[in-house]
C-alpha cells in the first residue's frame, strides 16, 4: 500500500488577474521508504503541489483532490485539527532557505525543544537529550554546545543540518525537502545529499527531494517525476528516464544540458514556459515542442501508460522516436 | 593564437573592516594575488566555492574598484587609479553582465533607452538618429524583436533581460566582457539559449570572456582555461582539459568530485571535505586549504604553497599524481 497516494491534484489561485491554475491534475504515489524526485523549472509547480499536501498554502489557494491518502487515512475527509496533527509528526517539510526558516530570535536549541514538545509528550530532560541525539544525527560537531547558538552564528551549511534535525524531530514516515541544497555550495550540497540519503536509509523514512538540478536527481534518487506548467508530464525510474527519456519535454532538457553537449552551441528549447495569461488548449508543451503538430495544439494529451511513463504526450518517445504519429498525422 | 589584451599581475583586494565595541579591525582578503591572461576569443572562467572572491576580481578587471595591490595592464597600458577619470574610452573597453537578470535593469526605463544610455553618457558625438540605430541593430544581434525597444524590462522573462544586459554590455564595443554568473538564475532551458547566445557574440566580435561561475558542468561546455580559487586565492589554473582531467590540486579535486553529474549509472566517488569554508577575515595559516584537506602535513600547517608550473600551475606541496585516489581513511570517498 501507497504511503502517500494523491489522484488528480489541483490548485487554483485567486489573483488580481483571475483565477490562476498552479498545479494541474497531478497524481502522486510515495511508497514506504521510497526517494524520489520532482524535477522541473522554476514556476512549474513543484513547491505548490508538495505544500498543498502539507495544508500549507495561504487562503487564496483552492485546492482539490480526487484522492489524498496517507498511511491509510484519507486526508480530504479528516477534521484540520486531526489532519494538523499527522502533518508535522508524520510528513516533515524543509525548505530552501534555512536561515528564513528558522526564528531569528530564539536558539536552535529551543526551537528544536518546540518542536519535540508540540509533538511527543516528552519531558524536559528527554526533550534535551533526544535533541542532542538529533543534531548528533545530522552531523553537527559539539551539539551540547550548539544548542545554544543563534541561527545567525551558523553557515548555510549548519543551519540546513539544523533544520534536517527539526524536521526530524518526530521521526517522520516522509520527508519532504524542497530545493534544500540550492543555496548551498556543491561541497556543501554533497554533505546534506549524503546526510539525507543516509536517513532515509537508515530510518526507512520515504524521501520527496524536490530540485531544478539534473545532476542532483542522477545522483541522489531511484524515481523520478518531471513537472511542467504544473503538470506531471512523465515519471520513470532515474536510470531509464536518462537513457530514455518518453516526454518531449524531458528529452530536450537533458539534451540542453552542457555535459551532454557534443558541439559548442548548445542543443536548445525555444520560447518560453508559458505564464498565466497564455491560453493553451491543447498540449501545454505544444508552443515549444519540435513534434507538436494540429492535434496536439487542439486536443490535451492523456498520460500514455505506465510502460511510457505515463508521458503526458500524444506521441511519446522511444529512443528519441514519437510513437503513433502516422496513423494520426 | 591572438596576442592577450589583458593581463593582470598579483592582483590583490582587500577589505578593511572597522572592528565594533568587542571586536579589533580586521582586514577581509577578498582578492589575494591572482595573475592571468585574458585572449581575444578565449574565455577564462574562474570557479571556486561562495565567497571565495570570485565577484571582487570580476570588479578588479572591470575597474569598478582598484586594486589593493597588483597591476593590471590592458592593451598594453598600465591602469593607474586615475587612468578611467582621465580616460573615459578605457572603461569602454571592459563591460560586465550580472547574474541577476531581475536587479540589473532600471525598471523605469525602456529597453531602448537602456541600451542607448551608454552612448549618449560616454559618446556624446553619436547622433541620437545613430544612438537609436544602433541599439536596434543590437537587440536584433542578441535575438529579441524590433518590438521590444518599447517596452520595460518588467514585461520580460528571466532569459530575455540577460539578453538585454548583454545587449546594453556591447553598445559601447567592448573588447572584454566579464559576466558574473550570467546563467546561475535562469531556468536550464533558457540556459542554453544565453550560452549560445555567448558563444556566437564571442566568435563574431573576438571578445575575450572573464566568465564567472560556480557551477562546473557550464563552466567545461564554454571555457577555455580555468582558474580556481579558494579564499581569495587561485590554487590551480591552466587549460580547461588539463584541469579537469588530471586535477592536481586536493581543492580542484574535492570540488570536482562534489559536482553532480547528470549520469545515473556513473559509480560516484565523491569526496567528503570534513568542514566548512573558513571564513576570508580568519584564512588559516600556512596553505589556506589545509583543515579540510587529507593530505595536509606539518609543512602545509606553517608554510603558504606558491602557485608554480607552466602553463598548469598548482599551489600545493603534495600535488595529487594522475590516477591517485584519496586515501580512503581520511578523507571519505563514497
Ligand atoms: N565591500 C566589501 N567589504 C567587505 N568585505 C567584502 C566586500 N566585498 C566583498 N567582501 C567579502 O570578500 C569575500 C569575497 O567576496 P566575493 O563577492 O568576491 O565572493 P564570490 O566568490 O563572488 O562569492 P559568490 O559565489 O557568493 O558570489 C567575501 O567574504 C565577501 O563577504
Ligand atoms: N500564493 C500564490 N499566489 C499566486 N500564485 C502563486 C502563489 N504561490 C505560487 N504561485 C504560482 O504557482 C506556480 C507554481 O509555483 P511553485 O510551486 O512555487 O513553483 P516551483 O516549481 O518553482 O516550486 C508559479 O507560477 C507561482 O508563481
Ligand atoms: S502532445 Fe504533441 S506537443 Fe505535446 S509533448 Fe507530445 S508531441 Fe509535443
Ligand atoms: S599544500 Fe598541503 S594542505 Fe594545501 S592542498 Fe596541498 S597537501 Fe593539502
Ligand atoms: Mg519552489
Ligand atoms: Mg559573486
Amino acid at each position: 500500500m501507497a504511503l502517500l497516494e494523491i489522484r488528480n491534484l489541483s490548485v487554483d489561485f485567486k489573483t488580481a488577474g483571475g483565477k490562476f491554475r498552479a498545479v494541474d491534475n497531478v497524481d502522486v504515489a510515495v511508497d514506504k521508504g521510497d526517494l524520489m524526485a520532482i524535477v522541473g523549472e522554476s514556476g512549474s509547480g513543484k513547491s505548490v503541489s508538495m505544500l498543498a499536501v502539507m495544508g500549507l498554502l495561504p487562503w487564496t489557494a483552492t485546492v482539490t483532490a480526487d484522492v489524498m491518502r496517507f498511511d491509510g487515512q484519507d486526508l480530504l475527509k479528516m477534521p484540520a485539527r486531526k489532519r494538523r496533527q499527522i502533518i508535522g509528526r508524520d510528513i516533515s517539510m524543509i525548505f530552501q532557505e534555512p536561515m528564513s526558516s528558522l526564528n531569528p530570535c530564539f536558539t536552535v536549541g529551543f526551537q528544536i525543544k518546540e518542536a519535540l514538545k508540540s509533538h511527543l509528550g516528552l519531558d524536559r530532560k528527554q526533550r534535551h537529550a533526544r535533541a542532542i541525539e538529533l543534531l548528533e544525527q545530522v552531523g553537527i560537531p559539539a551539539p551540547e554546545k550548539r544548542l545554544s547558538a543563534f541561527p545567525h552564528q551558523l553557515s548555510g551549511g549548519m543551519s540546513q543540518r539544523m533544520m534536517i534535525a527539526m524536521a526530524l524531530a518526530c521521526k517522520p514516515k516522509l520527508l519532504i525537502a524542497d530545493e534544500p541544497t540550492t543555496a548551498l555550495d556543491v561541497t556543501i550540497q554533497a554533505q546534506i545529499l549524503e546526510l539525507l540519503t543516509d536517513l532515509q536509509k537508515n530510518t526507512g523514512m520515504a524521501l520527496i527531494l524536490i530540485t531544478h538540478d539534473m545532476g542532483v536527481v542522477a545522483e541522489t534518487v531511484d524515481r523520478v517525476a518531471v513537472q511542467y506548467a504544473g503538470r506531471r508530464v512523465e515519471e520513470q525510474n532515474v536510470v531509464d528516464l536518462f537513457d530514455d527519456p518518453h516526454h518531449p519535454y524531458t528529452a530536450a532538457l537533458l539534451a540542453a544540458l552542457p555535459e551532454r553537449a557534443h558541439n559548442r552551441l548548445l542543443p536548445t528549447i525555444k520560447g518560453v514556459v508559458p505564464g498565466q495569461f497564455d491560453k493553451i488548449d491543447g498540449c501545454v508543451f505544444a508552443p515549444r515542442c519540435q513534434f507538436a503538430d494540429a492535434r496536439c495544439r487542439a486536443v490535451p494529451p492523456k498520460p500514455a501508460g505506465k510502460e511510457l511513463g505515463d508521458a503526458l504526450c500524444h506521441y511519446p518517445l522511444i529512443k528519441g522516436q514519437p510513437q503513433n504519429k502516422e496513423m494520426s498525422a | 593564437m591572438s596576442q592577450p589584451i589583458l593581463k593582470a599581475e598579483g592582483l590583490k583586494r582587500h577589505y578593511e573592516l572597522k572592528g565594533g565595541m568587542f571586536s579589533s579591525d580586521a582586514t577581509v582578503r577578498a582578492l589575494d594575488g591572482a595573475s592571468f591572461e585574458l585572449t581575444p576569443g578565449r574565455t577564462l572562467a574562474v570557479v571556486g566555492e561562495s565567497g571565495c572572491g570570485k565577484s571582487t576580481l570580476a570588479r578588479v578587471v572591470t575597474m569598478i574598484e582598484p586594486p589593493t595591490e597588483g597591476t593590471l595592464t590592458i592593451e598594453g597600458r598600465k591602469i593607474e587609479p586615475d587612468s578611467v577619470a582621465k580616460d573615459p574610452d578605457l572603461r569602454a573597453k571592459v563591460q560586465i553582465v550580472f547574474q541577476d537578470p531581475y536587479g540589473s535593469l532600471n525598471p523605469r526605463q525602456t529597453i531602448g533607452k537602456t541600451l542607448m544610455e551608454p552612448l549618449k553618457i560616454n559618446r556624446p558625438d553619436v547622433s541620437a538618429k545613430e544612438r537609436e540605430q544602433r541599439a536596434r541593430d543590437m537587440l536584433q544581434m542578441v535575438g529579441l524583436r524590433p518590438e521590444h525597444f518599447e517596452r520595460y524590462p518588467h514585461m520580460f522573462s528571466g532569459g530575455q533581460r540577460q539578453r538585454v544586459a548583454v545587449a546594453r554590455a556591447l553598445m559601447l564595443d567592448p573588447k572584454i566582457l566579464v559576466l558574473d554568473e550570467p546563467v546561475s538564475a535562469l531556468d536550464l532551458s533558457i540556459q542554453s539559449q544565453i550560452l549560445n547566445l555567448l558563444v556566437e557574440l564571442q566568435d563574431r566580435l573576438d571578445l575575450a570572456y572573464l566568465f564567472v561561475s560556480h557551477d562546473l558542468s557550464v563552466v567545461r561546455h564554454f571555457c577555455d582555461d580555468l582558474l580556481v580559487m579558494y579564499l581569495g586565492k587561485p590554487v590551480e589554473q591552466g587549460p580547461k582539459d588539463e584541469v579537469f582531467d588530471a586535477p592536481r590540486h586536493p581543492y580542484t579535486k574535492a570540488l570536482l568530485s562534489a559536482t553532480p553529474q547528470a549520469d545515473p549509472r556513473r559509480k560516484r566517488q565523491r569526496i567528503k571535505l570534513q568542514g566548512e569554508l573558513p571564513s576570508p577575515m580568519n584564512v588559516p595559516p600556512g596553505c589556506p586549504f589545509n583543515p579540510r584537506c587529507w593530505k595536509a602535513t606539518e609543512e602545509c600547517r606553517t608554510v603558504v604553497p606558491q602557485l608554480e608550473g607552466g602553463d598548469h600551475r598548482f599551489a600545493c606541496f603534495h600535488p595529487l599524481e594522475p590516477g591517485e585516489v584519496p586515501e580512503p581513511k581520511t578523507a571519505e570517498a563514497v
